[in-house]
């Protein structure tokens, strides 16, 4: 194998990979905070006593978390506008990264709801809180708190997700490596440096929120 | 939406569809099975190896875990022929594929080593037993008990990644609903029903990873 490195049209682009990386950090950090109210909402439908409630939460969350996210990518951007809703191709790559962040985060924080005491309720109700002040200001902190970690690991995959919105042509990270990587020929270089970007990415975002981790534990 | 068309259409195309949810099937078996070899013998080297392997072991782990799919996929599609390796594009989707999945299956298999209590593998070196033998029939039977669950859903997420083959012009069961749905319009439709067969295809395998488990459990 003769091939020279060469990294010089890399560089020469770097800041257009930058700036994919921004995108895709933006879209994530978007979708994650519409995906934690939707998740939120599913987890109390999944443990609700009414069955039919259970039930099609049950079905939203196995159904999308069975699926490829790139069909839910696809369906938003393709099928939506044959039923007359058009959204543009940067709010539909959103709203199909938040639904699929939703049922994830739902399934988490049904595990967090499962793990809270029934003596917190209890003494919720015993002091005289009505069952939505309950949830607002008993359950629904501690549950955040508890699942903070899984939260942090949802997002950094869904940051990873991100990487498929190149293939609606949404302009991030992988977008512009893919037109480098074919305008300029440098392959390899290209991958290389695309991928130690989100693996440095990653690793930032890891131990930014283990440090937030860490000052959120409650102190003994 | 029209329905009777809809059927009609679906009655045309689902040879083709049945022929994309096999590729789909065969690419991730295929990814599966290379990805599970290679995963355990990393988890073994992360486990046991000295020092450097373990270094080494624990960058391709975090390498391959912090780098989307997508790119794994490309950089393979656009490497490989570089390389003189003569894969086709399937290959190269499969090659990028079990490297995912051998990320995955490393860390749930040093996960379950790591969960067997230290005394069994005395208790097996005081009897004599020789290191290989320890982990064939010591080891491994408990691992492997362990970590079904966790390898049955790293088998979910390889088969929902093999969607990504549709990018690299793989015609599996996404690029072949791509092509109906750009010659007879019914985008809603076979979206809908390509999900469907996904559902079915991860269903059937959580059903049977949990088949196995039962039958597996004391």
């Amino acid at each position: 194998m003769n091939y020279s490195f060469d990294f010089v049209p890399i560089w020469r682009n770097f800041d257009t990979l930058l700036y994919g990386l921004g995108i895709g950090l933006s879209l994530a950090a978007l979708s994650i905070l519409i995906g934690v109210v939707i998740g939120g909402v599913v987890a109390f439908g999944l443990v609700s006593k009414n069955k039919p409630t259970a039930w099609i939460a049950g079905l939203y969350v196995s159904f999308i978390r069975n699926i490829p996210i790139l069909l839910v990518i696809f369906f938003m951007f393709f099928a939506l506008p044959q039923l007359g809703i058009r959204f543009s191709k940067i709010t539909s790559f959103v709203a199909a990264l938040s639904i699929y962040a939703g049922a994830n985060l739902a399934e988490v924080f049904r595990g967090g709801l499962q793990a809270i005491p029934k003596g917190m309720t209890e003494a919720g109700m015993a002091v005289g809180l009505r069952p939505m002040q309950i949830r607002l200001s008993i359950i629904i902190p501690l549950m955040l708190r508890s699942t903070l970690p899984s939260m942090g690991n949802a997002f950094i995959s869904l940051f990873k997700d991100t990487s498929l919105a190149a293939a609606i042509a949404v302009p991030e990270l992988t977008y512009y490596a893919r037109k480098i990587n074919v305008e300029s020929f440098r392959i390899i270089e290209t991958w290389i440096v695309t991928s130690l970007l989100y693996v440095a990415a990653t690793f930032t975002i890891a131990s930014l929120l283990r440090l937030f981790e860490a000052r959120l534990a409650i102190k003994r | 939406m029209d329905l009777s068309a809809f059927f009609v259409e679906l009655a045309n195309v689902w040879p083709r569809l049945l022929q994309g949810s096999i590729a789909t099937v065969t690419v991730s078996f295929q990814a599966i099975a290379y990805g599970s070899v290679f995963g355990s013998l990393l988890g073994l080297m992360i486990f046991y190896g000295r020092m450097p392997a373990r270094i080494c072991g624990w960058i391709y782990l975090d390498f391959i875990r912090g780098t989307p799919v997508l790119v794994l996929m490309l950089a393979s599609f656009y490497i490989v022929p570089l390389a003189g390796l003569g894969l086709s594009a399937t290959g190269a989707g499969i090659l990028a594929l079990s490297a995912f999945c051998s990320a995955h299956v490393a860390e749930v298999f040093r996960g379950g080593l790591a969960a067997v209590p230290p005394g069994q593998a005395e208790a097996a070196k005081s009897v004599g037993l020789t290191f290989p033998k320890i982990l064939f029939y010591v080891l491994l039977p408990q691992v492997l008990r362990q970590a079904l669950p966790a390898w049955i859903n790293a088998a979910v997420e390889i088969v929902k990644a093999s969607s990504l083959l549709a990018v690299i012009s793989v015609p599996e069961l996404l690029l072949t609903t791509q092509q109906i749905v750009s010659r007879n319009f019914m985008n809603a439709e076979f979206y809908l029903v390509c999900g469907l067969i996904y559902f079915a295809i991860n269903l059937t395998l959580s059903k049977f990873g949990k088949l196995v488990e039962k039958r597996l459990a004391f």
